[in-house]
């Protein structure tokens, strides 16, 4: 399992200096590779930052400045699941907040955290779109509408 | 270049196209408060300070100073009871982050202005933009940057540009209109972090 882990950062290390390469000196493109690495390594190491910074001629400030801008991104680590309950009007009312205490307690981690063993990461969000679901509960990209504290918990130990 | 003539506080003033309201009122010996402004960069609209009512097409309308460009027989008024107003709770909001500053209380005591009046929310900081842009368009360094976005936004150093640049420099401490002493601990707290290869250990 450990090995595994290591291998596969290895690998996404490389990954990262072929996406970088793949844009070589264009600065309009600065965003599409952010949004590339991001996407691969679920975030952006200051370490791929600087590397961008040299291939791209775009300096490291602008870079940060992108980078913190856009809630796409994330400077910090991220789990592996990414898990997000809405707390919206609609979705606060049917039951949002029971829905996050429950996810809370059952991952051990505050909403905008990632667990120590790097599988989850916890957030919420404003308002999906999607209101006459609520409550909501987005995990790794799948709505899951109408749940209950018991729902949300089957959902998570599936994974 | 064409020549325009507008009129600001009810003077006849003479400008040339593309100059902005604020540079037409300088040259004009008019004088409009400003924070964000800076000989050597362009323009940047940050602060408002510089906000007049202008008068043209029939409509008044607020605007910035040093932003907007001047035209043929429009009507400037630096000061008016909309502007003062409108100064007013800028200086205000400013306040509320930099209570302290010299500048800003300057302007305060003349729009009078009451510091307590928005919660303080001490940041020492107002946005404006000087230290970041002298770095980018003067020294072309960017060693200084925004990050973040809202009511989160700030200014900070980078560590890997800061500890090679700015020792030398801190050209952009004394453009700081609230406290250079922030700027100063940005850098040190820059250099302080954990990454920056070669950091000096103490200066003084």
């Amino acid at each position: 399992m450990k090995e595994k882990k290591v291998r596969s950062e290895a690998r996404g290390g490389g990954k990262i200096e072929q996406i970088i390469n793949k844009y070589q000196g264009d600065p309009s493109s600065l965003i599409q590779l952010l949004l590339e690495i991001q996407r691969e390594n679920r975030w952006l190491p200051n370490e791929a930052l600087k590397k961008v910074s040299k291939t791209l001629g775009v300096p490291l400030s602008q870079i940060q400045h992108v980078a913190t801008f856009y809630k796409a991104f994330s400077l910090v680590p991220r789990g592996r699941h990414e898990v997000q309950v809405c707390l919206g009007t609609a979705c606060h009312v049917r039951g949002g907040p029971r829905i996050l205490d429950r996810v809370e307690e059952i991952l051990g981690i505050q909403a905008g955290q990632t667990t120590t063993d790097m599988e989850f990461t916890l957030e919420t969000v404003n308002c999906l779109g999607c209101c006459a679901l609520g409550p909501v509960m987005v995990v790794d990209g799948k709505y899951h509408g109408k749940i209950t504290p018991t729902e949300a918990e089957e959902v998570l130990k599936k994974l | 270049m064409s020549e325009i003539t507008l009129q600001i506080d009810g003077r006849e003033v003479k400008a040339e196209e593309g100059m902005t309201i604020l540079e037409a009122a300088q040259s004009a010996g008019i004088s409009i408060p400003t924070l964000c402004h800076h000989e050597k960069l362009e323009p940047y609209g940050a602060c408002r300070i510089c906000t007049v009512e202008i008068e043209a097409h029939g409509r008044t309308n607020l605007v910035a100073a040093c932003l907007y460009p001047v035209e043929q027989n429009l009507v400037v008024r630096t000061r008016s009871e909309k502007v003062d107003k409108t100064r007013k709770v800028l200086l205000e909001l400013m306040l509320a982050h930099a209570p302290d500053a010299a500048a800003l209380q300057d302007l305060a005591q003349e729009y009078g202005a009451d510091k307590a009046r928005f919660g303080k929310e001490s940041s020492f900081c107002i946005l404006c933009g000087l230290c970041v842009r002298y770095c980018a368009e003067v020294k072309k360094k960017n060693a200084i940057g925004f990050v973040d976005r809202g009511t989160r936004r700030e200014v900070i150093f980078i560590p890997e540009i800061t500890s090679k640049e700015c020792w030398d420099c801190k050209e952009c401490f004394p453009l700081c209109p609230t406290e250079a002493l922030q700027a100063t601990f940005l850098l040190t707290k820059a250099l302080m972090s954990p990454s920056p290869p070669s950091a000096p250990e103490s200066e003084e």
